[in-house]
């Protein structure tokens, strides 16, 4: 299905998407308040977009030296050109362990690769360690949000949900009675659990280590317990130095919740005794993207999630219109990297307003990638109809006399046609909307018989 | 007029033109009264966004060509939208032979409101216009000329549209839970993207409904065919005008 299809969709339960709305609302305006308490906001987003302009102008050396520090301080570094590359490393080093029980903390890479179903399928369980992804993960659906991964449901709903799978109290929707049983039902896991699997916010060429942001504590409380900590990592995430983090740390929770700071911000540079840390750098379309000199900036991406709280068609339309693993506007400039034909409706998803561009902590400016994707979609998917029209257009428009003519006609048209014509159901325009009244005469009319 | 005033040329968006020629003529009406000499060029068509913005760019050489020449004469371009003067300023393709005509014109081009009071350095306007007025912010004017300050960016908050409105005597500046959210109107994605279209259109107009606009004015004519067309559609009590109206009603 195309994006409008399933924006419609979602747009039927129309008190649920005005909740979905407001929600999301709720936290970009959080976002707006706290960002306004740091004077320097400004500074600081610029500073972030340059420190990433030198990242991805040098990208294979940090990389290099990343690789040479990890491996210093005791990390097994792999490296992955994509998808299959990744699940199977994974996998070599869960049959290694013998291990077939994994846990997992939030990692968007890791659904970027479809993880989850390759492990299953052979034979291992994974269980989502994040509270919103083990919601998502009993339903079998995909997170809807990359930091809020269950925002598309209910309380009513996730108590529903845990009472078939947790056996909660039929209707008691208390979060924190719901919390608390999710707790004991993680922890659990978490003893059982040899492996555990986190992803990297931050990689540090400078020392080697990596960074893991969460809320709530669930990579620590994995990796601790675990005897091998296998952590998945973008090729983009690398920060030239630690000093660096600083800025990072300070734009990202409070761009994606509102929050001063994520509460858990883990540094991991080596393994304790006995244990392992494997680090597995995960390239799948990263570098083709870097060679796109329009696109390259969308790299840049933190995985703050402000865009899709602030986009209001997002906000409308819910994460699962987009059909695919980030959904939102920066969903939408990386999406057609990936598969262009597949997600060629994502770059129409937009008005185009701008908002995404300046809430991104980075400074990604992703209102114009759109629209320099809807130039690249049109070459190699438009339609024909659709582009012949537009030809017809340009046609009109560097005609002075061919723009009259047609006016004149368009506007003769409306003022004498009866409205069952103008509003027939091939006119979408009028489906919901009336047209503006046709005006006796054009403002060029008015001109030449007023003031010339 | 001043015989010495700055030649300004008109650029009337071509829906404006066909569907709103008041609003055309209440933009050379109010010029003239600020003291400049106004020409409307003839054989000026349209600026080519429609066609840019559904992913046809490369199809608008000839329609900016034409755009570029036909202005090409005049100390100023002054048009009553921020979208297409925006799309003129950014969104060209680069014309082969006019490189500096083009760069010329990127720096003359002003939406009419920036051109009052950045140009012509009009701090305000005597007049009166008893009215509760709501404003909608429209992205491009907003976000990508500047003509107020983003909610999102940690600025000083600004607004040149209030300024110049807000000295009418009798004018009531409503104030909106959400001060600059897109209408959902986005060109194309009006028909491509209907259902969500309406349905963004419908939350701005609530909004404003909820602090009880009288008018609902703004400075691009696009974003208030999609709100007036909804708001006609569900029978809301609601004016609509564009800036330029008001202004010039004000001052008459």
């Amino acid at each position: 299905m195309t994006h409008p299809e399933n924006a419609a969709e979602f747009l039927k339960d129309s008190q649920k998407a005005k909740w979905h709305d407001e929600t999301l609302w709720f936290v970009r305006d959080k976002r707006d308040k706290v960002s306004k308490g740091i004077p320097e906001w400004e500074q600081l987003r610029e500073l972030a977009s340059g420190i990433k302009d030198n990242v991805l102008a040098n990208l294979a050396d940090y990389l290099e030296e990343f690789e040479r520090n990890a491996t210093k301080n005791g990390i097994i570094v792999h490296w992955a050109a994509d998808s299959e590359e990744h699940n199977r490393l994974v996998l070599e080093i869960l049959q290694q362990q013998n291990c077939t029980a994994v846990v997992k903390s939030k990692s968007i890479l890791t659904e970027e690769c479809h993880l989850n179903p390759y492990l299953e399928k052979h034979g291992v369980e994974v269980v989502d360690t994040d509270l919103g992804e083990r919601i998502v993960q009993f339903l079998n659906q995909p997170p809807s949000h990359i930091v809020l991964p269950a925002i598309h449901l209910k309380k009513g709903e996730i108590s529903e949900l845990f009472h078939e799978k947790l056996h909660t109290e039929k209707g008691n929707e208390d979060p924190a009675y719901l919390t608390q049983a999710a707790r004991v039902h993680l922890r659990e896991k978490f003893f059982a659990a040899k492996v555990a699997i986190t992803g990297v916010n931050f990689g540090i060429a400078e020392t080697g280590e990596f960074v893991v942001c969460t809320n709530e504590g669930n990579a620590d409380m994995g990796v601790h317990l675990a005897q091998v900590h296998i952590a998945c990592m973008g090729i983009e995430k690398i920060l030239p130095r630690r000093k660096d983090l600083g800025v990072f740390l300070r734009l990202l929770a409070r761009s994606a919740t509102g929050q001063p700071i994520t509460n858990y911000n883990s540094h991991f540079r080596s393994p304790s005794s006995g244990k392992e840390i494997h680090l597995i750098l995960v390239d799948n379309g990263r570098t083709a993207q870097l060679a796109r000199e329009k696109f390259r900036n969308s790299l840049k991406c933190i995985r703050c999630g402000a865009c899709m709280n602030t986009c209001p068609i997002y906000r409308r339309s819910g994460g699962f219109s987009y059909n695919s693993t980030v959904p939102g506007p920066i969903g939408s400039i990386l999406s057609p990297g990936l598969d262009l034909k597949k997600h060629s409706s994502l770059p129409f998803a937009s008005t185009l307003c701008g908002s995404c561009t300046d809430v991104c902590p980075v400074k990604i400016n992703i209102h114009e990638q759109l629209y320099e994707w809807r130039q690249e979609v049109t070459k190699t998917q438009g339609e024909f109809a659709k582009g012949l029209s537009m030809k017809l257009a340009n046609g009109i428009f560097k005609s002075p006399l061919a723009y009259k003519i047609s006016g004149s006609l368009m506007r003769n048209a409306l003022k004498s046609l009866p409205n069952s014509l103008i509003y027939h159901p091939l006119n979408i325009w009028g489906k919901n909307r009336n047209l503006p009244d046709a005006p006796k005469e054009s403002f060029q009319q008015w001109y030449r018989k007023n003031r010339s | 007029m001043k015989v010495n005033s700055p030649s300004v040329a008109l650029f009337i968006p071509c829906y404006v033109d066909q569907f709103y020629p008041q609003v055309g003529i209440a933009t050379l009406e109010l010029l003239e009264k600020l003291g400049c000499q106004v020409t409307y060029p003839s054989g000026q068509t349209c600026c080519g966004q429609p066609l840019a913005n559904a992913g046809y760019a490369r199809d608008t050489v000839g329609t900016a060509r034409h755009f570029i020449e036909t202005f090409n004469d005049f100390d100023y371009v002054v048009c009553p939208s921020g979208s297409c003067t925006l799309h003129v300023k950014e969104h060209f393709p680069a014309i082969a032979g006019l490189k500096k005509e083009q760069e010329a014109l990127e720096h003359k081009i002003y939406e009419l409101i920036e051109f009052i009071t950045d140009v012509l350095k009009i701090e305000k306007l005597e007049g009166k216009f008893p009215h509760r007025v709501g404003f909608h912010s429209s992205c491009h004017g907003q976000r990508g000329l500047h003509l107020s300050s983003g909610s999102e960016l940690n600025q000083p908050p600004y607004n040149k549209a209030r300024k110049l409105l807000e000295n009418l005597a009798g004018l009531e500046w409503v104030e909106l839970s959400r001060t600059d959210e897109c209408c959902g109107f986005g060109g194309t994605f009006a028909v491509t993207e209907e259902a969500l279209s309406i349905q963004m259109g419908k939350d701005r107009l609530a909004d404003h409904l909820q602090h009880k606009t009288e008018i609902l004015t703004g400075g691009d004519m696009s974003c208030i065919m999609h709100l007036q067309g909804i708001a006609t559609r569900s029978k809301q009590e609601l004016k609509f005008l564009h800036l330029a109206e008001i202004l010039n009603q004000a001052l008459s």
